[in-house]
């Protein structure tokens, strides 16, 4: 099976004046293609430090993360910026839309950032309204965040996730700020897309979420303390 | 560079954010719009001015050089004074016709004007205005620009039988003859009468340049034959002041000499110079004014009007400049939320720095914009702080006196070349003053901007 993301002894230090923070002190996990996994673990667990180098925003400060084939570790801020642009799809927990844009303009947002093709072409327009659709805000393309309710804003969310096709998709806490039935629509998309084969990796401190994952890794003092189907859908 | 498609968007994208702030991006751009405003403003003042400077100076002509009668101080007048003419009556000084004879025969000289002039009471009826009294010759209309109106000017003929005639300036024949045709009348100056035969058009008047020569107002002037000047009023005119006597003695006032051209000018003043100096001796009773220096003078002194005008105004673009930046760092932190959504979704620092550039750059070249405009209404807001003065500031009085006059017939002139400078120079402080708060957006760590509240 080929492997979407591989992460291989990876360490990440802080350093706060003459301590040095030891946020992950050796992980080892390998993420293959069509796989749904959740990171859970409390806080200071070091789950946040293991998602921020996940979606390219930091490099680790020993070890290897290789995504798609890259050693996301070695790259320049730039490269960096390409590989979360091309192969990462970010969900978080607030949404973060950009407020003065339409829900299209948001979903359109990642294109504006290609490398290769910043213009945003026919069939892009096309790719962005069936995402759209997808998702359940075919006739809302016009509103902007604020005329939106948390789920529809978490949906737009998704579809912009979507955009460029990433290798994997990253979702920070996704259902945080949801109440319990539009939970389930969010997490029941998730689950649709991994059932067409998208990798996705999910970070969550509620096993509501984390039962719908194929796997849960739970993290403790910056180490994996347990790996594997720890959860299922019908209650351990 | 960029494609062109992208740009575009760059800069639409920077409109859609300036516009969701309407009020604070108008307040911040109001800065850029007075400055490019008064830049535009201050070199249109400037250059009327200088203009209007010029004309002055041309007026009396480029390819003049006037040489003048002075009066010499007290002391060095008794010194080198009368003794040697023989019969001496009072204080006796200045050029004399000798002199014009002598100057009339330089090289390169194509004409000369010898003129005698007085300031007397004038009669006609009950009338009695004061006028400065020309003597002159059939040249003069054409050394000083004058044009005749009505009737004709003095011919040389006229000079030759010693007529009593006489042509007015415009004002004082207004004065002398306020319903009458004044020609064909007669007009009283000290003891004689003499018949109008023209009236000269008005002319603005001339004002005071460098000090070296005072205000002239031609319109109250009146001219009659030079040798008639000699003959009916002489070269003696005494003054009885209260409780004192003066008398002086002047052959004539002005010789007003004209070269061919323009580069002739210098030399010639020099030989003219020379000539007085070993005609007149250590007697400095004369002076020579070449318009064309004070013409090369009020060019120096328009450049250094513009330079610190275009300073002043310069220090308001700085000015606001600083507002935009200091608008858009805060733009910046309000903004780190989004930065941080765009650098997750791939934005890379150029992209960042790019997109705030591109705003900052937006603000202050519409700020241009507007500052160019308004600009262009420049004639009209001095026509307005014009009219303001004439009624509100001077009061009767001083509403003729040259200072003011200056002032009032002032027109700017817009210089075409000040709208694109001025317009340019707002975008580049727009570049300027972007740059440290789009590298500051840009060099925030992407994980502390998304957790950013």
């Amino acid at each position: 099976m080929r492997l979407a993301a591989q992460l291989v002894d990876l360490e990440k230090h802080y350093h706060l004046g003459e301590h040095t923070v030891k946020a992950l002190r050796g992980v080892s996990a390998d993420f293959p293609e069509g796989d749904y996994v959740a990171i859970m673990g409390s806080s200071g667990s070091g789950k946040s430090t293991l998602l921020n180098i996940l979606g390219a925003l930091d490099r680790p400060t020993m070890g290897n993360y290789i995504l798609a084939g890259y050693d996301v570790g070695t790259m320049s801020d730039d490269e960096l910026s390409e590989i979360r642009n091309r192969r990462i799809g970010f969900i978080f927990q607030s949404y973060n839309l950009i407020a003065q844009n339409t829900v299209l303009e948001n979903i359109q947002v990642p294109m504006l950032y290609r490398r290769d093709a910043r213009r945003i072409s026919a069939a892009d327009e096309h790719r962005c309204l069936d995402l759209a659709a997808k998702v359940g805000l075919g006739d809302r393309l016009d509103h902007r965040p604020f005329q939106l309710s948390g789920g529809q804003q978490q949906r737009v969310a998704i579809a912009r996730a979507l955009v460029n096709d990433p290798e994997i998709i990253l979702a920070d806490e996704p259902t945080g700020n949801l109440d319990s039935a539009t939970e389930k629509d969010i997490m029941n998309l998730l689950s649709a897309l991994n059932d067409e084969g998208r990798t996705i990796i999910i970070v969550t401190h509620e096993t509501s979420v984390a039962r719908r994952a194929k796997r849960q890794i739970v993290m403790k003092d910056g180490l994996i303390e347990r790996d594997g189907m720890l959860l299922t859908e019908d209650g351990k | 560079m960029l494609p062109f498609g992208n740009t575009f968007r760059a800069i639409n994208l920077a409109f859609k954010s300036l516009l969701l702030h309407k009020l604070r991006s108008g307040l911040t751009m109001l800065g850029i719009v007075f400055g490019v405003f008064s830049v535009i403003a201050m070199l249109a003042i400037g250059e009327g001015a200088s203009a209007q400077a010029q004309q002055q100076v041309l007026a009396l002509g480029a390819t003049n050089i006037i040489v003048l009668s002075v009066k010499p101080p007290a002391d060095s007048a008794q010194a080198g004074g009368g003794g040697s003419r023989g019969r001496s009556f009072g204080l006796q000084y200045g050029l004399l016709r000798s002199d014009y004879r002598l100057l009339r025969g330089l090289p390169s000289i194509v004409g000369a004007v010898p003129i005698r002039e007085i300031f007397s009471e004038t009669r006609y009826l009950q009338k009695t205005p004061n006028a400065r009294v020309v003597g002159c010759t059939s040249q003069y209309p054409d050394m000083n620009h004058l044009t005749i109106q009505q009737g004709r000017f003095i011919a040389d003929a006229d000079e030759d039988k010693l007529l009593n005639v006489c042509v007015l300036g415009a004002g004082i024949a207004a004065e002398l003859f306020p319903f009458d045709d004044p020609l064909g009348k007669a007009v009283q100056i000290k003891s004689y009468r003499y018949e109008v035969i023209g009236i000269t058009q008005e002319r603005t008047a001339s004002a005071a340049i460098g000090g070296s020569m005072s205000g002239q107002d031609y319109n109250k002037d009146i001219y009659i034959p030079l040798k008639t000047f000699q003959v009916r009023i002489g070269d003696r005119v005494a003054t009885a002041q209260a409780g004192s006597f003066s008398a002086e003695q002047v052959e004539l006032n002005q010789i007003t000499i004209q070269v061919r051209e323009q580069k002739d000018v210098l030399p010639t003043a020099e030989v003219i110079k020379e000539s007085l100096t070993r005609t007149h001796g250590t007697k400095k009773d004369w002076d020579v004014i070449v318009p064309l220096e004070l013409l090369r003078q009020a060019d120096q002194i328009r450049q250094i009007f513009n330079i610190v005008l275009g300073s002043i105004a310069a220090i308001s673009l700085v000015v606001g400049g600083i507002g935009i930046m200091n608008i858009m760092l805060a733009t910046v932190t309000e903004r780190t939320r989004e930065i941080g959504i765009r650098r997750a979704l791939g934005a890379r620092r150029s992209d960042i720095v790019q997109q705030f550039l591109t705003e900052t750059i937006v603000l202050a070249g519409a700020g241009g914009l507007i500052g160019v405009l308004m600009g262009l209404a420049t004639p009209l807001a001095f026509e307005g702080i014009q009219w303001i003065v004439e009624h509100f500031v001077l009061d009767a009085a001083t509403q003729n006196s040259p200072l003011s006059k200056m002032f009032t017939d002032m027109h700017p002139k817009i210089n075409w070349f000040s709208l694109p400078v001025a317009f340019g120079i707002s975008v580049g402080i727009g570049i300027i003053f972007g740059i440290y708060p789009a590298r500051a957006a840009a060099y925030m760590d992407p994980i502390e901007a998304l957790r950013h509240e």
